[in-house]
């Protein structure tokens, strides 16, 4: 069990040392950082010697474990547009990103499972025509139409919530809530989509699995056989398509923020798209990448605990 | 991941009556009354885009200042946008770039990641660096990394397209590998390996087409996907050159004056919308067709 | 309520079971049976006939899209198929109880065995958690599991195939069902842990009075245990008779071809070798599987330890062994699918263990194989003919003289020249199983591989295939290696028999001499683990007696 704990932790480095190297390799590929540093009106001489005081005359491999470096150390430079570092900018920005993130998953576990199980047990029906005709809307419209959408009814139409905007969780729950509210459905929707299908799914497939017939074999009542035999198995599926996922709410943050007019780090990205702050996309890519990876290794972790099978390897 | 084998019953039962193309398209669109509606819609918005020059009811870059922001009325059924250019015709106009890059985009991915999955399922020291890398490629979410391609390198048409492709190939790599992987399993190919049969016939005769079902509707997931990101990416100001109309740029231009002409975002969003939708549904219609077990091997959206 | 019906255990009268919707084309065709208290009945039948739909039906465990159309099902008086879903969870577990073939997929992996037990009672008795514990100990120890502390918490990846059915059968009884239906309890498990299962399942029945119906497509097993015998085929009927009448006295030619068809356990005569040339010789062959380690030493696992036999023109030489013996692991070798750690394959003459693909290549037609599985052995998507010609065009012959052999070679396996034209699909497993043979002759080898070939086919095909491979044999001089987990299959076509166990032969020599006066302690359990071996099927009586130097007449010898 240890050994595959370890085993796991020890898998993320070459998975995060290729997401280093796609990053590095798009910045250098994409022109002359000297050049975008000094700006159009530089002469030859100038971008020299930014050439110069970057390193850049070296060859490429010492730029690559020079450039890893300074990201261990937590330096991801400063910003073209503000000068601040990068690392400050980011750290202002965490708390709506997180608090969305976090709102969305847990909003969209307790809608997607039972809707997915539901699905599931009754095949066919009209309920799991619904809950598989929503799933592919939930994967079909742009998240910021869904969003547009929101606004237009509750906060327009309605009144029910504030156009835009955040308020921190400190400055009281109902603002925070009230202001949450919107872009965490918005969000949910398309998260509920991708969980209630792999439930589904991975429900359909247990249900045929020789266990469920010993269950219903020794006279069980149906519902104890789909939550304590089908669901637990089901467990291992479901969380793993939480952790892909993740890589789906990411996105999906910078989009519902630019809507939301959220101050987080989605914000910050399409700010600095717009403003071609190349410091500010690199660190966002390669902080959500690890995100990402740090997910995916806890839930790998879970599995320890969710099936025996590995626990006693 | 375990993997059911390539379905030879099920393709064998396909083939039992061998019925043409022509027919199991057929059988396909109706096979529900929803696959059909998606079909409809599908041809509609194809032709409406594609024949845009000649159907469109106005110019859809003449400026008009004098009309700008004009509610839908009879002239201008679905108003005027800020430049006072009609949204209807501009709508359909658009749909020439979004689709093209939703086909490019899933034929490219589908050629790229065909060749790495096969690489990756046969070349074996190969493997290991190259799913290492899809990997790597996975763990960026899918938007930031064509927002960081299309910032660095412009917005130009095959920018935009390789930003929107690189992100879906990863799985498509990952799907050919695995479909590659369970195939050289099966008795049949080491029947071939033990008929002296060299790795390109085994790969050609035996191994890819147990990979041409699955990439069919792969790719349509594909192109429904890379619509949807095109429209988020110009939604962002990351996509293609504002000035092109694509569904994505009119509903870009909407987002200052969302709470003055919601239409401007909401119309577009709808056909962009019910697009995916059809090819998605299309796709599921398809991947019932060929092969029910699918849905169940990971080849998802 | 009668008093000859409530006799009964178990009466089915009549039953058709058939897709829904399709209640013409019947899968199960008036179905009757009759179980005592007490009673071992067995429901015999090859794939196709019912006899597991039969069963689920009992348990009301058909799948929603299978329907019992007429019949009822009568379980101490009362019809199974008419009473409410919540009476018929009630009677699961309490009045009648199953077990399954698979014990491997069973149980459920993420919860502890005891539990699963537990649970039956939890959901069918009033007892305290305390006395539940205890009686799910009790029943542990009622079927021979060793420690059941550990056991009780054991989850059930942590157990083998037989300790699992030990636990499935705990599971079955522990409310003292009158019924237990056991469907081909024990056709996944090894010989050895076969014979133990069976013999549990005997001693439980004396024990609480339980009625088993059985089900199995084995006629050893049937030897073995049943006080009864109903006979089914393609969903009918054929005869029902007490076991000994039916052994000795079958009614209809069904019955009377399926009994011939059992290869028996007493070695044919063997052939006189006449000194044909060695065409294989395996020398210190080893293959070792090194589970990588990152910080440990990776865990070696011994698959084949110093194999070493020979085999000459015309004769076959049979690999024996349980699962995880490495005997295919020898075919595999042999046949270089997997490379060999060391050791030498003399092929011909010329040594192919350690050559590169390309000059192995030349040698490839000299050694062809037969796998076990008829439906994924041919690529189902090309026409049979194909798949045959695939090795000569390898080899330059030209695509017309390979397609006309191609049609000759079907003709010798006993298929129409046409059928060359058609696919996989169209043909039942025994039929893809010639073709896989025709595949294999088409490159004209001195060597064939068979491994398993036999193995998933009825018994009725089992006989056809093997006769036809012995025909084969005589008329090509064909040298066979032939990999089998049935000792009554060795017994009839195996000129030498190697034994093997993890890795290592245990025994190797003339057929007749080690199946027949085993030395090694392992060999000798193998023999005596085999079901039905003192029954002569073929000769519808038992082997003690027959006369002393009478010929063997089953099957597969019959062909010589």
């Amino acid at each position: 069990m240890l050994g595959y704990v370890v085993q796991r932790i020890l898998a993320t480095i070459p998975v995060m040392g290729f997401v280093a190297l796609i990053v590095f390799l798009l910045l250098r590929l994409s022109g002359d950082p000297a050049a975008m540093l000094a700006g159009d009106a530089a002469t030859p001489e100038v971008i020299a010697r930014i050439r110069e005081n970057l390193g850049l005359n070296d060859p490429l491999y010492v730029q690559f474990f020079r450039w890893i470096g300074e990201m261990l150390r937590g330096d991801f430079g400063t910003s073209l547009l503000s000068g601040t570092p990068v690392t400050t900018m980011i750290l202002q920005r965490m708390e709506p990103t997180i608090s969305l993130a976090l709102t969305t998953i847990f909003l969209s576990v307790i809608i997607a499972v039972p809707l997915g199980v539901l699905a599931a047990w009754k095949q066919g029906t009209l309920i799991d025509r619904f809950v598989m005709l929503l799933s592919v809307i939930g994967f079909s419209v742009p998240v910021f139409v869904i969003g547009y959408m929101m606004i237009a009814f509750f906060a327009i139409e309605l009144r029910w919530f504030p156009v835009q905007g955040f308020r921190p969780i400190g400055q009281g729950i109902e603002p925070f809530l009230s202001r949450i509210t919107l872009p965490t459905l918005t969000l949910t929707l398309l998260y509920v989509a991708l969980i209630a299908r792999i439930t589904r799914t991975s429900m359909l497939e247990i249900l045929n699995d020789d266990y469920i017939r010993t269950a219903r074999a020794k006279g069980l009542p149906e519902g104890k056989v789909l939550l304590r035999h089908a669901l637990r198995n089901c467990s291992v599926p479901i969380i793993t398509v939480i952790g892909i996922g993740f890589a789906l709410i990411i996105s999906g943050v910078v989009v519902t923020e630019t809507v939301f007019n959220l101050p987080g780090l989605g914000r910050l990205t399409v700010d600095a798209v717009l403003a071609r702050d190349y410091p500010v996309i690199q660190a966002v890519i390669l902080l959500s990448s690890l995100v990402y990876v740090v997910v995916n290794l806890l839930i790998d972790i879970a599995y320890v605990f969710l099936d025996p099978r590995i626990r006693y390897q | 991941m375990s993997m059911a084998t390539p379905t030879p019953e099920l393709a064998a039962a396909a083939r039992a009556d061998r019925p043409s193309a022509l027919r199991k398209i057929r059988d396909v669109v109706l096979s529900s009354p929803i696959v059909l509606v998606a079909t409809v819609v599908l041809v509609v918005v194809v032709v409406a885009s594609v024949f845009s020059p000649w159907l469109a009811p106005h110019d859809p870059t003449r400026l008009t200042p004098a009309l700008r922001l004009r509610p839908p009325d009879g002239t201008y059924w679905l108003g005027t946008d800020a430049f006072g250019r009609d949204l209807f015709s501009r709508i359909m106009v658009g749909g020439q770039m979004s689709l093209a890059i939703g086909v490019a985009a899933a034929l490219v991915a589908v050629a790229a990641g065909l060749v790495l999955g096969l690489l990756a399922g046969f070349v074996r020291w190969l493997d290991g660096i190259l799913m290492r890398f899809v990997d790597g490629l996975m763990a960026i979410p899918n938007i930031l990394l064509a927002i960081a391609i299309v910032t660095l390198w412009g917005a130009g048409f095959w920018t935009v397209l390789f930003a929107i492709c690189l992100p879906e190939i990863p799985r498509v790599v990952r799907l050919v590998r695995s479909v590659v992987l369970s195939a050289r399993e099966e008795p049949y190919v080491e029947a071939a390996i033990a008929a002296g049969s060299s790795t390109f016939l085994i790969m050609r005769r035996h191994l890819l087409p147990n990979t041409v079902a699955p990439l069919i509707v792969q790719g349509t997931y594909i192109c429904a996907s890379a619509i949807l990101v095109e429209a988020i990416l110009s939604f962002l100001g990351a996509g293609i050159n504002p000035e092109t109309p694509t569904w994505g740029n009119i509903m870009a231009e909407g987002r200052m004056l969302f709470q003055i002409n919601p239409g401007i975002i909401l119309w577009p969003g709808l056909v962009v919308s019910l697009t995916i939708l059809s090819i998605n549904l299309v796709g599921d219609a398809v991947r019932d067709a060929l092969d029910p077990r699918m849905a169940k091997r990971g080849i998802e959206r | 309520m009668s008093a000859a019906q409530g006799e009964n255990v178990l009466d089915i009268r009549g039953l058709h079971i058939a897709l829904d919707g399709l209640a013409d084309a019947g899968l199960v065709k008036g179905l009757d049976l009759t179980i005592r208290p007490g009673e071992t009945h067995c429901l015999v039948g090859e794939s196709g006939s019912g006899k597991s739909l039969t069963a689920l039906a009992t348990m009301g465990l058909l799948a929603p899209v299978l329907k019992c159309t007429q019949g009822q099902i009568l379980l101490n008086g009362e019809d199974v198929l008419t009473v409410s879903p919540r009476r018929l969870r009630r009677l699961r577990a309490t009045a009648m109880s199953m077990i399954f073939q698979e014990p491997m997929t069973a149980l459920n992996p993420v919860a502890r065995v005891g539990r699963q037990i537990e649970e039956v009672l939890e959901n069918h008795s009033n007892l305290s958690p305390r006395q539940r514990k205890g009686r799910v100990m009790e029943m542990m120890e009622a079927v021979h599991l060793p420690d059941i502390e550990r056991m009780y918490r054991s989850y059930p990846h942590q157990l083998s195939g037989g300790q699992r059915q030990r636990i499935m059968i705990a599971m079955a009884l522990i409310m003292k069902p009158k019924l237990l239906i056991a469907d081909e309890p024990t056709t996944a498990l090894d010989v050895t842990t076969q014979a133990q299962i069976l013999s549990l399942v005997q001693e439980l029945r004396e024990k609480q009075g339980t009625a088993v119906l059985f089900i199995t497509h084995d006629m050893g097993v049937v030897a073995e245990i049943a006080d009864r015998v109903t006979v089914l085929k393609l969903g009918e009927v054929m005869e029902s008779h007490p076991t000994e009448q039916l052994l000795r006295h079958p009614r209809t030619d069904y019955t009377r071809d399926l009994l011939q068809s059992v290869p028996s356990h007493v070695p044919r005569p063997p052939r006189p070798d006449s000194g044909t040339p060695e065409v294989l010789r395996v020398d210190g062959l080893n293959k070792v599987y090194v589970e990588g380690g990152w910080f440990t030493k990776g865990r070696e696992t011994h698959a084949a330890k110093d194999v070493a036999f020979s085999l000459k023109k015309g004769r076959t030489v049979g690999i024996v062994g349980e699962s995880g013996s490495g005997k295919s692991t020898v075919a595999r070798c042999v046949m270089r699918l997997i490379d060999p750690t060391s050791g030498r394959i003399e092929i011909g003459g010329t040594d192919i263990a350690t050559l590169k693909p390309a000059a192995l290549k030349p040698h490839r037609r000299k050694f062809q194989i037969v796998f076990q599985d008829p439906m994924r052995s041919l690529n189902p998507r090309i026409e049979v003919g194909e798949s045959i010609i695939e090795g000569p065009l390898n080899f330059g012959v030209s695509r017309k003289a390979a397609l006309a052999r191609a049609r000759e070679l079907m003709q010798l396996v006993g298929l129409p020249a046409s059928a060359v034209d058609r696919f996989p699909h169209q043909f039942s497993g025994g039929q893809r199983q010639r073709i896989a043979i025709a595949r294999a002759l088409a490159m004209e080898p001195e060597v064939l591989v068979a491994d398993e070939a036999v193995s998933a086919l009825d018994v009725s095909v089992q006989a056809q295939v093997l006769r036809l491979l012995a025909e084969l044999q005589d008329r090509l001089g064909l040298g066979i290696l032939f990999i089998t987990h049935d000792l009554g299959v060795a017994a009839q076509i195996c000129d030498d028999v190697i034994v093997m166990k993890l890795g290592e032969v245990v025994e190797y020599g003339p057929a007749g001499r080690v199946l027949a006066s085993p030395r090694h302690a392992y060999t000798k359990a193998l023999i005596e683990a085999a079901p039905g071996r003192h029954w002569d099927f073929a000769n519808f009586r038992p082997f003690a007696e027959e006369t002393p130097n009478a010929g063997p007449h089953g099957a597969a010898g019959s062909a010589h």
